[in-house]
């Protein structure tokens, strides 16, 4: 079996709050509370979860964007928590990221072709101005934009082609991996097909594999070859996205599926409402985060011991007491 | 109205134009609008950004800054009572006591430094004659209702000290404490997780069961529609194409752009299907500032012939309560 291209171990990424007069840490937030996964060369790894379920800040941890507290990430047999300077530099060269919002993630005073060029700029990856124009010319057409828009400005574009142009920043290195942030969320879903259907052209065109994080089952469904589901800081289930969604395991999964509102008003499905609120992860509650709100749960079981995430069948992993 | 025939509608809108005054010209954000909601009845507005559906619901409680905003042409009937010539002073008392509304983000839309108590009995004191402390047992009644724990404790709470989802159900206590006839709600939902919306919808289904108003449920999310309304109006850059019950609406879209829209979701309830390339709509909405002539949809549509840009298609009923505006049926 191929070594996957990125093998998360662990992660721990605890964020302190400051307070009192003197500033100090004096409470921390458990954004990401021993998170592991892998993704193969060529898939995509959608990460599912509501608010606060500390999906982004995962991504951004396998990024070394924020420093994680504890844990390791592999990434081509090197591991990415210990690198530094020169080897780290090289490393965004491999890894991408693209961001949910392309209004605030473009520099609205540079303009398109600067904004794509400059990774090839600091990357050297372009022997002469001549080279640098024609490569990001190249890069805006990949993305279905043109030559013309070289030279205007990110306001003067629609949020569906500045996402194409913040898709295009990210591939003017040719990366191996991209964090796709909510890359359609913010998007009108005439234009959000359009730009799922281009970061699937560019996957099978360059052999990309994806890290897509998104709070929209139906999207993450449809563009995921398997699917992590976090809850508070952990990931409660993971498995091949169309088993997840046929045969879903944990009672989270089931609830936040029978939750999302559906395009076929005569479909009758079975309803599970979960009750209340997603718990304040600075005081997380004990065992299984999930306890407060489940159905079927069995105290104290749930309430004291945390359930580790166990294989229950090829590729389907379920962190549950009761399941699996 | 003891006069009135049973058949009136409790609103009635018919071409509605509200046009905004901007430097770079007129943008006709609301350009023609019909609807019509019936008492009792749960009324879908779906559309993208910038379609006027927003606009549409603000223009009825003349919620519209004015200028730059201007209601060109049209009329806005309240049970059969013209709103548009309403001064501020009438409108005031049909805002809440008649008519509710809720918006996307609760927390905009709360004053951060009264309790919410405070607020909600500001809302019932200006349309009924209560005490203050009657106003405020009226308060913690309607927290009850909306299911917000300990309703006598937190209705001295400040907006912050409730998450999301509480600071709609606060919303929507408001917009409900003087008992409407017609609750707007601006997407209530969109900026909550899908847990907590599906609370909100169910809310709001039994909000409306017990009160018997009438709801008109404004949102971009066709999932939403399906599953909580029986009538859907589809607006495109400022105009209705289509309007149809919910079943009929999805059993046989009939509007280019309504087929698009719907095909271009991605469909968790198919997933165990073989997955298909989503059928994106190509091309962007167009400006407002300076419409196409014709159909506005014609420059993305599949099925446009050179007449569709020659003029506007107007709203025809193709069968009993389906309507469409496309030259091709």
């Amino acid at each position: 079996m191929p070594q996957p291209l990125l093998q998360v171990k662990d992660l721990v990424k605890n964020f302190g709050l400051k307070g009192g007069i003197l500033g100090r840490t004096v409470s921390e937030v458990h954004a990401v509370d021993e998170v592991s996964f892998y993704l193969n060369v060529g898939e995509t790894l959608g990460l599912v979860g509501e608010s606060g379920s500390g999906k982004s800040t995962t991504g951004r941890c396998v990024l070394r964007l924020i420093e994680p507290t504890a844990g390791e990430i592999w990434f081509e047999g090197k591991n990415v928590t210990e690198l530094s300077g020169k080897e780290l530099a090289a490393l965004r060269r491999d890894m991408q990221i693209i961001f949910q919002d392309p209004y605030a993630s473009l520099n609205p005073r540079m303009t398109v072709g600067a904004i794509i060029g400059e990774a090839l700029v600091i990357h050297n990856l372009a022997k002469n101005r001549r080279e640098l124009h024609d490569r990001v010319v190249e890069l805006l057409e990949t993305v279905g934009l043109g030559a013309d828009h070289m030279r205007r400005y990110p306001h003067e574009f629609s949020g569906g082609q500045r996402q194409r142009i913040g898709i295009a920043r990210a591939l003017a290195v040719s990366p191996k991996l991209i964090v796709c942030d909510e890359p359609v969320s913010a998007l009108d879903v005439s234009i959000q097909a359009q730009v799922i259907n281009l970061l699937e052209d560019l996957q099978e065109q360059f052999d990309l594999t994806y890290l897509f994080i998104a709070h929209d089952l139906s999207v993450v469904e449809h563009i995921s070859t398997r699917v992590a589901v976090m809850y508070l800081g952990r990931i409660v289930e993971i498995a091949s996205a169309r088993d997840l969604y046929a045969r879903p395991l944990h009672p989270y999964t089931e609830a936040l599926l029978s939750a999302v509102p559906i395009p076929a008003p005569r479909a009758k499905r079975e309803r599970i409402r979960l009750q209340g609120e997603v718990p304040n992860p600075i005081h997380p509650p004990t065992g299984c985060h999930f306890h407060t709100r489940c159905p079927i749960r069995q105290l104290p079981l749930c309430s004291t011991e945390k359930p580790e995430l166990r294989k229950t069948a090829e590729g389907h992993s379920v962190a549950c007491h009761l399941r699996g | 109205m003891a006069g009135e025939p049973m058949t009136e509608p409790l609103l009635a809108i018919h071409s509605l134009k509200t046009h905004f005054r901007t430097d770079d010209g007129m943008v006709r954000a609301v350009d023609g609008v019909d609807l019509t909601i019936e008492r009792g009845e749960a009324l879908g507005v779906v559309g993208e950004s910038g379609c006027g559906k927003s606009v549409t619901a603000l223009t009825v409680l003349k919620l519209i800054q004015m200028p730059p905003g201007r209601i060109v042409d049209g009329q806005i009937l309240w049970q059969g009572r013209d709103l548009v010539s309403l001064d501020m002073g009438e409108m005031r008392k049909i805002r809440s006591k008649e008519i509710g509304i809720i918006f996307q983000e609760p927390m905009t839309s709360l004053n951060p430094v009264y309790t919410v108590g405070e607020q909600i009995a500001e809302v019932v004191r200006q349309h009924e004659p209560l005490t203050r402390r009657e106003a405020m047992d009226k308060a913690v009644e309607m927290l009850r209702l909306v299911h917000i724990p300990t309703p006598e404790r937190r209705v001295h709470d400040y907006p912050h000290q409730f998450s999301g989802g509480m600071r709609q159900r606060v919303m929507i206590a408001m917009a409900l404490s003087c008992n409407p006839q017609l609750l707007i709600a601006d997407e209530p939902t969109t900026a909550l997780d899908v847990t907590i919306q599906a609370q909100i919808l169910d809310l709001l289904e039994e909000m409306k069961e017990r009160f018997g108003m009438a709801i008109m449920l404004i949102t971009h999310d066709m999932g939403v529609i399906a599953e909580s309304v029986q009538r859907v109006v589809v607006m495109y850059a400022g105009r209705v194409v289509e309007e149809a019950s919910v079943d009929q609406l999805f059993d046989r879209p009939l509007h280019p752009y309504t087929q698009g829209l719907i095909r271009s979701i991605p469909r968790i309830d198919l997933a165990a299907e073989k997955k298909s390339r989503l059928e994106a709509i190509a091309g962007v909405v167009p400006s407002l500032l300076d419409p196409p002539a014709g159909c506005r949809f014609a420059e993305r549509c599949a099925f446009a012939t050179p007449e569709c840009t020659n003029a506007m298609p107007e709203l025809r009923e193709i069968e009993p309560g389906h309507r469409v505006a496309c030259i091709q049926y």
